[in-house]
């Protein structure tokens, strides 16, 4: 098991704003009537989005009372899924992937370039408190190893200098262009392609 | 290698547009209605005849699993649920099918609602494709506007509507129970089995749970033919696969290949091979962490289907395929794999919350040469404490692994940690020893 913490700074209040209430219901009629508690990961979702990238412990009360279930069910998924921020984490959040078929391909690279341009430690605010990195385990796309996902994009193909030059692009404000930076298109082999080649050619 | 024709996933590198007309192009959405005129009996027999085999690890015969669903509708409604929390190591093959085939997979979810009697299904996918999934999203909602979904789908004259349920970075939620939790708003412990989701699933309804890749190659079977898909690959192990290489290769890659391909073929052929070349290959993971890893010398003539892996007590998995070249320490790579169970364990049961704890420390230790001699067996118990003694088969994805290493590596292990028990043989101090471990005479 993961361990996980909430934030020690706690703001004393959470509200959904109007864009997020609109998703919240939106998501709410996915599911039966009654089953509302469905709900609960995509509203922890709209509440991590509202709350620049972390959600309190207000916004778990608040999507309780929303959901009309019990605090402590919120709590127990927000605090086991660690997809969910429990403190800030910045702007940018870097989740770089070091599990074997990443690390065979020399994630620590990665995890070198993360330390010089971001914080020494993992979970650890960068100095204009824009970004932290953190490893993570496979994040399912192995044969773009070695990769690391900003946020929702995946950034694939990776290698030191690469990693250094995309983390410069997001501490100076900007969105790096995401897929692969090795130039491939998506899964195919890079080169040598045997497979599918009327469709490629044509 | 098999032919171009006989390839389910055309659009599979994306090279024409995942849109629907480009979709009908490749034959998706064009006869539905004819199919499911012919009759659930007839699907599900169809699928039967297929042999086709779940895609996500288990192998579980498909047509078995959907006859499994009560015949007659009762007061309670059926569901459908998609299994796309892709997140074994090694794998990556549904994010393919999620971005640039979406419609295989809608027009799947259709074909199985209706063959199951389900008018919701839900496709549950891993938080961290949220792009990918907006993808499937963008392709669901254009699949309304063509009134593909919705009221009398397609024209078939079934009702389907299909949600998307994002998880949030949990392993476990891949185990079926655990996913029926997750969507529920629990949790993503697994659940007792029996019942089976079959009868007792989402919301305590009769829910079939099938892989994305399953369902998405169930319309291509039914256009061509139960005959087509059982005449590739073998009797048992029929049809085509996505294969994930992944690792040290020179063209790490996905491909869609021919069921009992030679390993060798699918690395030398599609993956531009080892790099360092063929004699370089230490070992293979064939089908994902979970799944025992095989050295060279059987790598050689293993044939990659679920019985010939099964045969060399490892297992095809989702065919995440891992290779580790001579250049990696193999004893650091499957510590990593520990590392990864371990995090990811749900916590439920107590030999897996533990014991991957345990399993993890051990070989950190062992690939730096810190364990003592007694260790190495040590270790081999735990992995048999865990492994059977647990609620979900995440006992036996964090223990094989390590058992596979201890199989093929023991002497490698053994030559590294050589360092004097701490407890003495001579010594006879029960208190300081594991119970257990004082039954055998090597203790």
């Amino acid at each position: 098991m993961s361990l996980r913490r909430p934030a020690k700074d706690q703001p004393e209040s959470f509200e959904f704003n109007a864009s997020s209430l609109e998703a919240a219901n939106v998501i709410v009629a996915k599911y039966p009537e009654g089953k509302q508690q469905s709900a609960v990961m995509a509203l922890l979702y709209i509440a991590q989005k509202q709350n620049n990238n972390w959600i309190p412990l207000a916004a778990m009360k608040y999507i309780a009372k929303f959901l009309d279930m019990p605090y402590i069910k919120v709590y127990e998924v927000a605090t086991f899924y660690t997809m969910y921020n429990l403190a800030p984490v910045g702007k940018y959040f870097v989740q770089v992937c070091t599990t074997t078929p990443c690390m065979i391909r020399g994630a620590n690279k990665l995890v070198e370039a993360c330390k010089e341009k971001i914080s020494e430690n993992e979970c650890e605010l960068s100095n204009d408190k824009s970004c932290s990195w953190m490893e993570v385990e496979c994040l399912g796309a192995c044969v773009n190893a070695p990769m690391m996902q900003i946020n929702d994009d995946y950034y694939e193909d990776l290698d030191k200098q690469k990693t250094l030059d995309i983390l410069d692009k997001i501490l100076n404000g900007e969105t790096p262009k995401p897929g692969s930076y090795r130039g491939r298109v998506n899964n195919e082999p890079e080169n040598n392609r045997k497979t599918l080649m009327n469709l490629k050619n044509a | 290698m098999l032919k171009d024709q006989d390839r389910i996933f055309q659009n599979l590198y994306n090279d024409k547009g995942s849109d629907v007309s480009s979709s009908q192009e490749r034959g998706d959405w064009v006869n539905t209605k004819e199919i499911t005129d012919k009759g659930r009996d007839w699907i599900i027999n169809e699928i039967k005849e297929s042999q086709l085999r779940g895609r996500g690890g288990a192998g579980f015969p498909t047509g078995l699993k959907w006859s499994f669903a009560p015949k007659e509708l009762g007061s309670r409604p059926h569901y459908l649920v998609i299994n796309g929390d892709e997140s074994e190591p090694g794998t990556c093959k549904d994010r393919d099918i999620l971005r640039f085939e979406p419609h295989k997979l809608i027009e799947g979810c259709l074909i199985a609602s209706y063959a199951v009697q389900a008018h919701v299904c839900y496709i549950y996918i891993r938080g961290e494709y949220f792009v990918d999934g907006q993808k499937l999203q963008a392709a669901i909602d254009e699949a309304y506007e063509k009134k593909l979904l919705g009221k009398n789908a397609a024209g078939t004259g079934w009702d389907l509507d299909i949600y998307i349920h994002y998880g949030a970075g949990a392993y476990i939620c891949g185990e079926e129970t655990a996913l029926l939790e997750s969507l529920e708003g629990k949790k993503g412990q697994p659940r007792l089995k029996p019942p089976f989701p079959a009868l007792i699933g989402l919301y305590g309804c009769p829910t079939i749970i099938n892989n994305v890749e399953t369902i998405a190659v169930v319309p291509t079977i039914l256009r061509r033919g139960a005959k087509w898909f059982a005449s590739l690959g073998r009797e048992k192990n029929t049809g085509t696969k996505i294969f994930c290489i992944s690792g040290n290769v020179n063209n790490p890659c996905n491909v869609e290949e021919e069921m009992s391909i030679p390993l060798k073929e699918l690395i030398e052929v599609h993956a531009g091979g080892v790099i360092g070349g063929w004699e370089n290959l230490q070992a293979v993971i064939p089908g994902g962490s979970s799944m025992p890893l095989i050295p060279k010398e059987r790598c050689e003539t293993l044939k990659m289907d679920f019985d010939a892996c099964v045969e060399e007590k490892s297992g095809l998995g989702t065919a995440g395929i891992v290779v580790i070249n001579k250049d990696q320490d193999i004893i650091k790579c499957m510590a990593r794999i520990a590392r990864f169970y371990k995090h990811e364990s749900c916590g439920q049961c107590t030999p897996c919350r533990e014991g991957s704890g345990w399993m993890w420390r051990m070989l950190e230790r062992m690939a730096k040469g810190d364990a003592t001699k007694d260790e190495v067996d040590m270790l081999g118990d735990v992995t048999n404490q865990i492994a059977g003694h647990t609620i979900c088969a995440f006992g036996e994805g964090s223990s094989w692994p390590v058992q596979g290493l201890l199989r093929h590596f023991k002497k490698e292990i053994e030559k590294r940690n050589n360092l004097d028990p701490i407890v003495q043989k001579k010594n006879n101090i029960p208190y300081l020893v594991d119970q257990h471990l004082l039954d055998k005479k090597n203790a």
